[in-house]
Formats: C-alpha cells, sequence, structure tokens
C-alpha cells in the first residue's frame, strides 16, 4: 500500500492528533485521579477537607505533643498552623529531621475520630528549608516562630 | 600580614576577576562571529576559536578559585562559610564547590565553556562559517550564565566584616562519593546538549541542513546523552542508599527535570538516525534539538528558582528564577522564531507504514509523548497556584499511570525497529524473522513469576515479556548479522562501532526494565523495633541485633548497630548502619548498612532509638535492584560507543586523502 508523500504526510498528521488527543485524554484522566490537596490544620477543622480521599496536611510539629508507643512503632504529634491543630497517627520511621517544632508535610487521610491516618510524613532534607505551602499557610497566620 | 597570606586572601578577587574577563571574552565570542558569519567577514569569524579558549580559561581559573578558597578555609566567602567547616575532609571541601547553588552555577558555565572549547578544538574540518556560529551561539549561551552568575549568584561574595570564625559546614547528605561525580555528570549531560542546540541554531541561521552536519552533530549528541543517563543512573543510586529509604525514583520535581531532557534527547537520537541515513526528517530533528537543550533550561530553572518543593530546594531568591526564566523564554523564544522563519520545508522522504523510518517514527511520537505528560504532571500544580485554584501535588501514582503504558508501547515498536529495514519491510518477513522471538518471550514472561515466586503476577509477567522481547530480538538481530558474512569472524568484522553501541543502549534499557520490574513487585520492607538480642526474619534472612555502640568521626558522632545476618542457620554477614549526628549544625543523618548483590541487595536503615537498648530498624530486601544501574551503565557505554563509529570521521578522512574512506558496508540498512 504505497501512498503518495502527500497524503502519507496527511495520514501522518492525522495518526499524530489522535495519538495526541488520546495521550491528553489519558493524562488528564490521570492527573484528576492522582493529585494530592493540601490543606492546613485550619482549613481541615472548618471542615473544608474531603474525607476517605488522599490529601496533604502542612504545619509545624507541635511542642511537647510526640507520644511513642512503647514497645512498637507508632507514633501520634500534633500538626499546628497556630489557628488549629491536627492530630496525627503514624506507625514506622520518621525522617531524620523530624523534630517538635519542624515544619513537616503529611500524607494520608482524615480518620472517623477527627484525627489523621498518616502514611507518609514528609520534613525535608535541608532544616532552614520550609516546605512552600507550609510557609503560606504559617505566614497566614502569624509567621513562623 | 605577610605577602602569602595577603595573596591568599585575595584569591575570591582573582576569582571575581576572571569571571568579568571569562563574561567579557563570551560576549566577544557571541557578537563578532555571528556578525562576522552574518556579513562574510573571515576575520571576524576568526575571533570564535581564540574566544572559545579564552573563555573556558577564565572560568576554570575562576573555579580554581573557588575550590582555592574552600581548601583554605576561607570563611569571609559567604558561600564558603555556608558550605565548609574546618573539620570537612579535604575532598569534601574541593566538592563543596557544587554542594550548593552559586558553585553549582559556576560548574555549569565551566562545562559549558569546556563543551565549546572543545568544539573548536575537535571541530577543524568544520566550514569556518558554521564554527563561527556554532561557537557564538554557545557565547551567547556562555554570556547569559555568566551574567546570572555576576549578577545575582555570586560565589565570591564576601560576609564582611563579622567573619564566622567556623564554618556551618557541607549538608551531611552531600558528604558521600555519589555527590562528588553526581552533579558534574549531570551537568556534562544537560550543557553537553548546548553543543547540538548551537549546531541546530548555526543550521538555521545558514538555512541549509546536509548530511555533513548530521554527521557533525551526532557525537555531540551521543556523548552529551551519554553523561546525562550516567549522571541521572547516579542519582538514582544515590537517593537510594543516601536517603535511608531504600527508594530508587521518587518522580520528584528536580528528577522530573533531568528526566524531560534525557527523554528528549533519547528521541533527539533516533530522529538524527533518519536524517542521517534518509534525509528525513529533517525540520523535526531541528525541533528536537531546540526542546532538548530548552528542556535542559527550564530544569535548571525549575531547580534554582525553588518553586517546586523538592529535595534538592535550596533556600531561594526570586531574582534568580526571574533571570533564568527570562534566560529560558529568550532561548525558547528567538529559537522558535528562528525556526518558523527558516526550517527546511518539503524534506519528508516517502516510506512504508512498515519500515524502520515508520518505527523510528513512532519511536519519536511515543518519546514525545512522554516527555509531555512528564512535563504536564511537573508543572501541573505550578499552573493550578498561579491560577489560584489550590495547592495540589501530582505524586508517583500519575507518573506511573502514564508512563508504564507508554514505555511498554515504546518496547514493543522497539523490538522491530533493528530489524526493519529502511524505507519498506514486507511484513511477513518480518513476522519471519521475529515471530520466535516474540513466542519464546511470551511464554518464559509467563513462566518466570511462577520459577521466581511460585506465584503469578501480571505486572511481572508484562515487564519480563518486554524485556525478554528486546533481549531476544536483539539476539536474533546478531545473529542474522552474523550469519550474512562468508564466515562468523567475516560477518562479526563488518559490524561497526554504531551498531554495537546501538545493541548494547538497547539491551541495557532491558536490563533496566528487569531491575524495575523485579524489585517494584518483589522488595520486601519491614520496620521493626528490635531490641538487643532480638531477631526478626525479614525475607528468608534472619537479622539479630546484636550490639550498639558510639563511634567518633571525623565531623559526626554516630550511633552504631551491629547486626548479624544469617540464612538456613548459618551466619553469613555483619552489618553496620549509623545514626550520625554531624557537629557543626547538629544535623542528623542516617547511614545505611547494604549489602550488595546482583541478585539481591539486603538494605538496613536505624530509624529512632526507642528506651534503652532499642532501635526501630527499617530493614529491606531488595531483589535485583542494582540492574536499574547496570542497564543505564550499558545504555551510556553503548551511546559512548556509537561516537567512536568511523562514519563520523569519513569527512575528515576524506579532506586528508581527497577519497572517501573505505568504510565497511554499513550494515544497518
Amino acid at each position: 500500500m504505497r501512498m503518495t508523500p502527500r497524503s502519507q504526510r496527511l495520514a501522518l498528521v492525522l495518526a499524530g492528533l489522535v495519538l495526541a488527543a488520546s495521550a491528553v485524554g489519558l493524562t488528564l484522566y490521570a492527573l484528576r485521579s492522582n493529585i494530592d490537596l493540601f490543606f492546613t490544620p485550619g482549613q481541615i477543622a472548618a471542615g473544608e477537607a474531603p474525607s476517605q480521599r488522599r490529601i496533604r496536611v502542612g504545619g509545624l510539629v507541635e511542642a511537647g505533643s510526640v507520644v511513642r508507643e512503647p514497645q512498637g512503632l507508632a507514633v501520634a504529634f500534633s500538626v499546628t498552623d497556630r489557628a488549629a491543630s491536627l492530630r496525627v497517627h503514624y506507625r514506622g520511621i520518621l525522617p531524620d529531621l523530624f523534630r517538635e517544632g519542624q515544619g513537616v508535610v503529611v500524607i494520608g487521610e482524615l480518620a472517623g475520630d477527627g484525627g489523621f491516618d498518616a502514611a507518609r510524613v514528609l520534613a525535608r532534607h535541608d532544616e532552614t528549608y520550609m516546605p512552600p505551602e507550609v510557609a503560606a499557610a504559617l505566614a497566614e497566620t502569624g509567621g513562623p516562630p | 600580614m605577610n605577602a602569602t597570606t595577603l595573596l591568599v586572601r585575595l584569591i575570591p578577587e582573582y576569582g571575581q576577576f576572571a569571571l568579568i574577563l571569562a563574561l567579557l571574552l563570551a560576549l566577544v565570542q557571541a557578537g563578532v562571529p555571528l556578525a562576522g558569519a552574518a556579513t562574510s567577514r573571515p576575520l571576524w569569524m576568526a575571533y570564535a576559536r581564540p574566544m572559545a579558549a579564552g573563555q573556558f580559561a577564565f572560568v576554570l581559573v575562576a573555579f580554581g578559585c573557588l575550590t582555592a578558597s574552600f581548601l583554605f578555609d576561607d570563611f569571609s566567602v559567604a558561600y564558603v562559610a555556608d558550605n565548609s567547616n574546618t573539620r570537612l575532609p579535604w575532598y569534601y571541601k574541593a566538592t563543596a564547590a557544587w554542594a550548593s547553588h552559586e558553585g553549582s552555577m559556576l560548574l555549569w558555565s565551566l562545562i559549558l565553556a569546556g563543551w565549546g572549547f572543545a568544539v573548536s578544538r575537535l571541530a577543524r574540518g568544520l566550514p569556518r562559517v558554521m564554527l563561527a556560529r556554532v561557537l557564538g551561539v554557545m557565547g551567547l549561551v556562555g554570556s547569559g550564565f555568566l551574567l546570572f552568575i555576576l549578577l545575582t549568584s555570586n560565589p565570591f561574595e564576601r560576609r564582611l566584616p563579622a567573619i564566622p570564625a567556623e564554618g556551618a559546614d557541607l549538608n551531611p547528605l552531600l558528604q558521600d562519593v555519589g555527590l562528588i561525580v553526581h552533579p558534574p555528570l549531570l551537568y556534562m549531560g544537560y550543557v553537553g546538549f548546548s553543543v547540538v542546540f548551537a549546531f541546530a541554531i548555526a543550521a538555521l541561521l545558514e538555512g541549509r541542513l546536509d548530511s555533513a552536519w548530521t554527521r557533525w552533530v551526532r557525537p555531540w549528541t551521543h556523548l552529551a546523552w551519554a553523561f546525562l543517563t550516567l549522571g541521572i543512573a547516579l542519582g538514582s543510586w544515590w537517593a537510594y542508599y543516601e536517603l535511608g529509604w531504600g527508594g530508587w525514583w521518587f518522580w520528584d520535581p528536580v528528577e522530573n527535570a533531568s528526566l524531560l531532557p534525557w527523554l528528549a534527547g533519547t528521541a533527539l537520537i533516533h530522529s538524527l538516525a533518519v536524517t542521517d541515513k534518509r534525509g528525513g526528517f529533517k525540520s523535526w530533528t531541528l525541533l528536537l534539538a531546540v526542546a532538548t537543550f530548552s528542556l535542559s533550561l527550564l530544569g535548571t530553572f525549575l531547580v534554582r528558582s525553588g518553586i517546586l518543593g523538592s529535595v534538592h530546594a535550596f533556600a531561594t531568591d526570586p531574582a534568580r528564577g526571574a533571570f533564568i526564566l527570562a534566560l529560558l523564554g529568550l532561548t525558547v523564544g528567538a529559537s522558535l522564531l528562528l525556526f518558523a522563519l527558516r526550517a527546511p520545508r518539503a524534506d519528508f522522504t516517502g516510506f512504508d507504514w512498515l519500515s524502520r523510518d515508520a518505527l523510528l517514527l513512532i519511536n519519536n511520537l511515543l518519546l514525545v509523548t512522554m516527555t509531555v505528560s512528564v512535563l504536564l504532571g511537573t508543572l501541573y500544580p505550578l499552573i493550578l497556584e498561579a491560577l489560584g485554584l489550590g495547592t495540589v501535588s501530582v505524586g508517583a501514582p500519575y507518573f506511573n499511570t502514564v508512563f508504564v503504558p507508554l514505555v511498554a508501547l515504546l518496547c514493543l515498536f522497539m523490538g522491530l525497529g533493528p530489524l526493519a529495514r529502511w524505507k519498506r519491510m514486507p511484513a511477513r518477513e518480518l513476522w519471519r524473522r521475529l515471530a520466535g522471538a516474540g513466542l519464546l518471550a511470551l511464554a518464559l514472561g509467563a513462566m518466570l513469576p511462577l520459577v521466581y515466586a511460585g506465584r503469578w503476577n501480571l505486572g511481572v509477567s508484562l515487564g519480563l515479556t518486554l524485556a525478554l522481547w528486546l533481549m531476544l530480538s536483539l539476539a536474533r538481530d546478531l545473529l542474522g548479522k552474523l550469519r550474512r558474512g562468508a564466515t562468523w569472524r567475516a560477518g562479526l568484522s563488518r559490524l561497526t562501532p554504531g551498531y554495537w553501541g546501538m545493541w548494547l543502549a538497547h539491551l541495557g534499557l532491558a536490563v533496566t526494565i528487569v531491575g524495575v520490574t523485579v524489585v517494584s513487585n518483589y522488595s520486601v520492607e519491614r520496620n521493626v523495633r528490635l531490641a538487643l538480642g532480638e531477631r526478626v526474619a525479614v525475607a528468608g534472612y534472619g537479622f539479630t541485633l546484636e550490639a550498639l555502640d558510639e563511634r567518633h568521626g571525623a565531623n559526626y558522632v554516630a550511633d552504631r548497630a551491629t547486626l548479624a545476618v544469617a540464612r538456613d542457620g548459618r551466619r553469613l554477614y555483619t552489618l553496620h548502619p549509623e545514626k550520625r549526628r554531624y557537629t557543626a549544625r547538629a544535623r542528623p543523618m542516617t547511614e545505611v548498612a547494604l549489602r550488595p548483590g546482583l541478585l539481591r541487595d539486603l538494605y538496613v536503615a536505624l530509624g529512632e532509638p526507642l528506651g534503652r537498648d532499642a532501635w526501630s530498624l527499617r530493614i529491606q530486601y531488595k531483589p535485583m535492584v542494582r540492574w536499574l544501574w547496570l542497564g543505564a551503565l550499558m545504555m551510556a557505554l553503548g551511546a559512548a560507543l556509537a561516537v567512536l563509529d568511523r562514519r563520523y570521521r569519513q569527512d575528515r578522512h576524506q579532506r586528508r586523502h581527497g577519497v572517501p574512506a573505505p568504510g565497511r558496508e554499513d550494515v544497518r540498512s
């Protein structure tokens, strides 16, 4: 099936368009189901965050709030943006730079009891660095300490 | 103060002067040869080579001065004070030069000037006008970056008069051999694409793109791609053992920033093959060359501006982001405008739907689709935020959903490509050659998960089938080529380095896919609490915590655990994971204990102390994780091997002897 270069080029452009369209469709679909929205503890206290959906919450680890289970790896701590605080439950190993008073981002779902079940806890690798969302959230409620 | 001390104290000033001189030379390198090429003045064009050498020399001096400032612990220099410490071992002092933003940019400029110098030395056979334009464009890019350093990120800035007595120390994560080599290699790749970019702009200015051009460009592109591949692989390896949780790819924006030019560069390499062999895809090749380097610049912008939260984010300065964004906009805008005005038209060469041309076209479409989808996922949070639609993050699930099917498609066609002929390939013949390989790959792929893990797993089967398909079709291709000669040896001697390079690089991808498939599906991770004397079993290995003690390093104190690893009651290894505290800023750092192997890694990281004589530990079993990086190494070696192909040196030979080199028959066509 030989075609003239002209009609072949046309077919190519059409094939390219079809491919591009399906790629965009696939991409948008994947984006819609795979993005994590960010909330502050204040927004969660105001009921703005969806439950049963993966979200990110950022703030400071409240001083004196970290409680460990003596015989296991479970740990609970509060994340605050000074407007409100959220109790976070996590089982696993916390990052090196996790400390009271430090900015963290937790990823997980809201639990039924008003707490938060974290699947991951992120603290950045440079202690002078503040996750931008956390910095913005804190700036709105009076700035970092 | 005696004369020697004074000279040492002034080192940052020498560096500063050298940088300014380098900028001036770069400006001349950009302006005069380009103007000379436009007005056909040989004398002006002749400025290109000496200026390229001069720019390189002075950036090298500046870089040497920065390194010297680190070695002499000159904490009056803000950058040194922030990134070094008297107790840092000397090799980390030297390599701390590129530990943070300012020094990285200087290294970037140094490498850019280095590539320019290399082109000016090695491209002796290039027509004068072409050389003037290529070096002129590289001079333009160089001036942009040197200006950027001098205006917004000067590494020689002093912190006077309050000179700190001690430096803040290098980020402990960066005190590692992986980091010594990762940035230079990555930058060699990023910046290496500036060469093909400059060649593309030169071709557009000249309005001509002939086969000599392609033969000039291909080796440079291969080389840049090889460096980028190594750089990315090294970064992944470093993250794996240094970050303490055993991941090897996080779809972090900064990783994506290096993947984008890699994908576009891969497309470029294949498009160049068509341009070289068939004279087709010319304007497409030029567009890809522009896109690849633009994506390198975009990556720099994303990392340096700090608009993306990332492992690599530094404390940031909006002026820097704005400057690089302007540079990026200017580069992309000007190149695309030039492209619109001057791109070669009607370069379409007819080919059948089943031919190597068509398969390479599919390869390019897929690679570009991958590039765009990764770009979209990386920029999506920024776009939403800019539009005020909220803060979101796009995580690994998105990238995996989009990327994996595209890679699978790519592999499917990739198995066909090397065996298909240019222009036209009868389907019947392709089937005859490859049906065996395909069926065998399917059968083995379906069986292997059962053999390996005792249970069927669709993901693993799919991944292994694709990898086997690639391997078997490559083997089939090689056998066919060997058989074509009168003897086995004759067949072998007809194979070119270009062919071997392709073969090795494609095989490398298959090896990487095996690694990714196995490690993603069969890794075992256990987070446990272990007290002294307690034992835990992970993936058939028993780990016993035998001792806890303290160890003092040069600039840190470490809690060290001793674990005995046993299998079937036999003691195999002793592992020593550490939790270090770097004293200068009391920064904690997990030092992983690894037992590497071709078939599996054992990976132990200390978590936190839990009361007396007990720690939380992360213990992992990572099967075939080494294959990931082994495959990448093969890809890079393959690309480097292709550079040696005699095809790229024929012009020189021809010039010297007046006849074409006695080239081997090109077995690829």
